[in-house]
């Protein structure tokens, strides 16, 4: 079973076709890339698949499920969690804050519950408190906890944001250029940190990259975009030596 | 039971005996602002979770207040003050005999306004920033011309004169316990919302509605929430406040009350409960002793006349001040919290158990 297949997809803004017939397909525990040149509509891809647009045409399956056209909230419920290319933390909120709001939907407390804290809202408060400390710690951010998400450093913002995406219990994480503005040698501990949570939470993992050294070191498969069109998939080595994504990136004369 | 708890249940007592002093020592004109006191912090704190912590920008407030202040006056009034009241057209015959409790009647106040904000909540709320600003500031100016032409069961612009007292024993120092009491437990309820699971979502929603979706808040669902519970207060807090004053009528309920609790909550933090509290004091009581500037006055032999509506200006700059050099208010998004007041303490302790060691 596939846990995440695209039927298809095809978005179209006004007269632009920014993805077309989008054909993918992930197995669990895979990590797989999705690259392509600037414009090439990866970003709008991961936005059909997280609910945030509704694609034009075809259908996005989740385990099985059509999930296409459904809200982002329900769409992170079912087990999709993601990182923002522009990285989006809760600015003003504390780093624990940041994640414990990521368990609110898993919850399973009403308002009224959690206004007059009742022993089963106290106990799974303090669950989830627990969680979330793990996971800082896990991220290697557990001494900042009560540090202003914005005054954290870059990379430490973008591991935050991982950690946040893990809170939701996620099935697929997808991240958005999680390497973006890393030096080599945190691109290097990124590609070990990647691989390491797809083992500790048994996840399946999607990512955008334009860092050809992170994508070709920590994915099993690559699919190619260019001008919204696919046109290649495979192994990294299989890709490196495709003519038609070598001419996409370095053009044609 | 925990420190925090104690210090907590010692502190509403502390609150609980200063109330009694002032209220057995203070005129009745001071007493009158008091009270306003109470009813201001309720309703800034409601405007404040819609508006700071949700991050929605609303301006319906007096619209919600009208319809707690209506609902909880027809409710209390006796038939024959109704009847005296209604001279040009006689009140519907279903609201003509009631006559409720004050308690009961307060609580329907509230549950009127929180009724009438999932009506405007569920449309509105799918709009952001300025839209929805001018959506609820339309919404609250409909219901001040609806209430001016339902003849029959508001009296329209004429108005409702002699509501009861606030209070069951119809008694003037009983007002006090009323106002503060319902202060007190929505400065408790806040305080426990906002720090409990929803109040967290709601701030996720507030800094960022985007990535809060993508971390599985409904975001519709918790701004309604946010926003049902926000007008509930509201209606509550007219409520009191339509008793207090005796008399209402439909022009009460313009903009510019509206614009009095937007004051409040942005000179005190937009997003602290503390903030609101002590900014609804404080303003409250300076527009009281600013009424000496609306009066004539007299700079050596010169007189300057007075003009109704001076102290407003005094507001009215104080708030551009604020927004242009000072946007965080007197707390920005803090709060007073016994942790902070124990790390001081600590802090200050430390040093001197140390000398006294050496």
């Amino acid at each position: 079973m596939a846990i995440l297949k695209t039927d298809k997809i095809t978005m179209k803004f006004g007269g632009l076709t920014a993805v077309s017939e989008f054909d993918m397909k992930i197995e669990k525990n895979e990590i797989i890339g999705l690259i392509g040149p600037n414009g090439a509509g990866k970003t709008t891809c991961f936005n059909m698949i997280t609910g945030v647009y509704t694609p034009t045409e075809g259908k996005i399956y989740f385990e099985d499920k059509d999930i296409t056209g459904e809200k982002t909230h329900e769409i992170t419920k079912l087990g999709i969690a993601r990182t923002f290319q522009n990285i989006r933390l809760f600015k003003e909120l504390s780093v624990l804050d940041n994640v414990l709001i990521a368990n609110h939907m898993r919850l399973g407390s009403n308002l009224f519950s959690s206004i007059i804290k009742t022993p089963d809202y106290r106990k799974k408060e303090k669950k989830i408190r627990e969680k979330s400390l793990s996971l800082l710690r896990d991220v290697g951010l557990e001494d900042l906890k009560d540090e202003k998400s914005s005054s954290l450093p870059y990379g430490k913002q973008r591991r935050l944001e991982i950690a946040r995406a893990l809170a939701t219990d996620p099935k697929l994480l997808i991240l958005d250029e999680p390497a973006a503005g890393m030096n080599p040698q945190e691109s290097n501990e990124l590609m070990d940190f990647i691989r390491d949570i797809r083992d500790r939470f048994d996840l399946t993992i999607f990512l955008i990259e334009h860092h050809m050294q992170v994508v070709m070191g920590v994915c099993e498969r690559i699919y190619v975009l260019d001008h919204g069109v696919k046109i290649a998939d495979g192994t990294p080595n299989e890709i490196q030596n495709n003519e038609k994504v070598i001419e996409a990136y370095l053009g044609v004369d | 039971m925990s420190k925090k708890t104690k210090l907590t249940l010692i502190s509403i007592i502390a609150c609980i005996g200063i109330l009694f002093i002032l209220n057995s020592t203070l005129g009745s004109y001071q007493l009158r602002i008091l009270n306003l006191c109470g009813i201001y912090v309720i309703l800034a704190l409601s405007l404040n979770l819609i508006n700071g912590f949700v991050g929605l920008f609303s301006l319906g407030h007096a619209g919600f207040m009208a319809i707690g202040a209506y609902t909880s006056a027809l409710l209390t009034m006796p038939p024959e003050a109704k009847e005296m009241n209604f001279f040009l057209k006689p009140i519907v015959p279903w609201l003509a005999n009631v006559q409720l409790s004050f308690p009961i009647a307060l609580f329907m106040a509230g549950v009127l306004a929180a009724g009438a904000g999932v009506l405007i909540g569920a449309p509105v709320l799918r709009l952001k920033d300025d839209y929805l600003a001018i959506a609820t500031l339309g919404f609250s100016e409909i219901i001040r011309v609806i209430f001016t032409n339902t003849q029959s069961i508001t009296n329209g612009a004429l108005g409702i004169k002699g509501l009861p007292y606030i209070g069951i024993f119809n008694k003037a120092s009983e007002a006090i316990w009323w106002t503060w009491g319902v202060a007190i437990i929505t400065i408790i309820f806040m305080a426990l919302l906002i720090n409990g699971s929803y109040g967290r979502a709601f701030k996720a929603i507030r800094e960022d509605e985007i990535a809060a979706e993508a971390m599985g808040i409904n975001l519709f669902k918790h701004k309604l929430m946010a926003f049902v519970i926000g007008s509930f207060f509201a209606g509550i807090g007219g409520a009191l406040l339509g008793h207090l004053m005796g008399t209402i009528d439909p022009l009460m309920f313009r903009f510019l009350l509206t614009f009095n609790i937007v004051l409040i909550v942005v000179l005190g933090g937009i997003g602290s409960i503390t903030g609101s509290v002590i900014s609804a004091v404080i303003v409250t009581i300076a527009m009281e002793a600013l009424r000496v500037l609306d009066g004539d006055m007299q700079i050596g032999s010169y007189i300057i006349k007075g003009i109704p509506g001076t102290r407003m200006v005094v507001f009215s700059a104080l708030l551009m001040i604020v927004i242009i050099f000072y946007q965080r208010g007197i707390m920005g998004t803090n709060e007073f919290t016994w942790d902070w007041i124990l790390k001081r303490q600590k802090k200050i302790s430390e040093p001197l158990n140390k000398e006294k060691v050496s």
